[in-house]
């Protein structure tokens, strides 16, 4: 299963119609799509508006690969359950978010080695054509570095 | 004495992250607030309290969440209070400092050019306040000690 993820916020119809495009084409019907409250209707693949947390998060766990926008919530789901990812930037040029700061997160996770990034459709389209053999790039823990959490517990215990 | 911690944040990303701060506070009475009832699950042994959503967008929504938050301190009187963003942890450090607490701003890793608004505006109500990129620390704040990731 091939589970894609615009986040909790807005739709983001240029990702959910390339990939939508690309499963009709290739005949994909393992593809599972959370689209934003509004999104343009998809033809192909199966799609709903919205997932509770808990729903987000059995997804991510049951999911073979996945795609996304360049959100943390998708960028550590993806990591944290050892998945895939192939992120694809919100552009506010395009009136896909309020800034543009999606392209600034995908470059730096992408120089960072840790997620496919795909800056438009047709880098999206070359990364979608190999999704089968995609590696996660980088599995994290479930928790955040131990520098920061020492650092918070020391504020907060030792004031 | 046990701390009392009232960690709060966004959905999404933004608690996503809240989650992998929470092992810091073991020991600690702890309280998670968010906007929907599946993120209690988060952190099975805190409390949770749910808490409207607001953006800066809906000015009407701000007014109610911010109401719902100060109730929410009046009722915990917590010693810290930490969030990740975004709008709601404004309003929690900001009002946090009101009941006493010492507070933690955590701006969001996808701040990776310039700190959230929030997080910029929210400087001067932060005990501990933190960006997860250190090419955007600075003499006065914010500082840098690691990102949620490990």
């Amino acid at each position: 299963m091939i589970f894609v993820t615009v986040g909790t916020q807005i739709p983001f119809d240029r990702l959910i119609g390339a990939v939508d495009s690309w499963a009709a084409s290739v005949g994909r019907d393992d593809v599972f799509a959370q689209v934003g409250e509004g999104a343009k209707p998809t033809r192909h693949i199966r799609s709903v508006p919205s997932l509770a947390p808990g729903d987000f998060g059995s997804r991510f766990a049951k999911a073979d690969a996945i795609v996304g926008h360049a959100g943390m919530g998708t960028i550590l789901g993806a990591l944290q359950h050892g998945k895939p990812l192939i992120v694809m930037p919100r552009r506010a040029s395009l009136g896909e978010h309020r800034n543009e700061h999606q392209l600034a997160t995908a470059r730096r996770f992408r120089e960072r080695g840790l997620v496919h990034v795909a800056m438009d459709e047709e880098e999206l389209a070359v990364l979608l054509a190999r999704i089968d053999s995609l590696e996660c790039l980088g599995r994290i823990g479930d928790r955040a570095s131990e520098e920061l959490l020492s650092t918070l517990r020391k504020f907060t215990f030792e004031g | 004495m046990t701390q009392k911690v009232l960690a709060l944040a966004s959905p999404g990303g933004h608690f996503v992250q809240l989650t992998r701060l929470l092992p810091a506070f073991d020991g600690a009475d702890l309280v998670v607030a968010s906007t929907h009832p599946d993120y209690a699950s988060a952190a099975p042994s805190a409390r949770f309290a749910l808490i409207p959503d607001a953006t800066r967008w809906d000015k009407l929504a701000l007014v109610r969440c911010a109401w719902r938050i100060l109730r929410l301190l009046l009722r915990e009187r917590p010693d810290v209070v930490i969030s990740t963003g975004a709008a709601p942890g404004y309003f929690a450090l900001r009002m946090g400092k009101w009941v006493g607490a010492r507070t933690i701003w955590v701006d969001s890793i996808a701040n990776v050019e310039e700190l959230s608004l929030s997080g910029a505006k929210v400087g001067k109500f932060a005990d501990l306040w933190l960006t997860q990129w250190e090419h955007l620390a600075a003499p006065g704040g914010p500082g840098y000690a690691g990102s949620v990731l490990s």
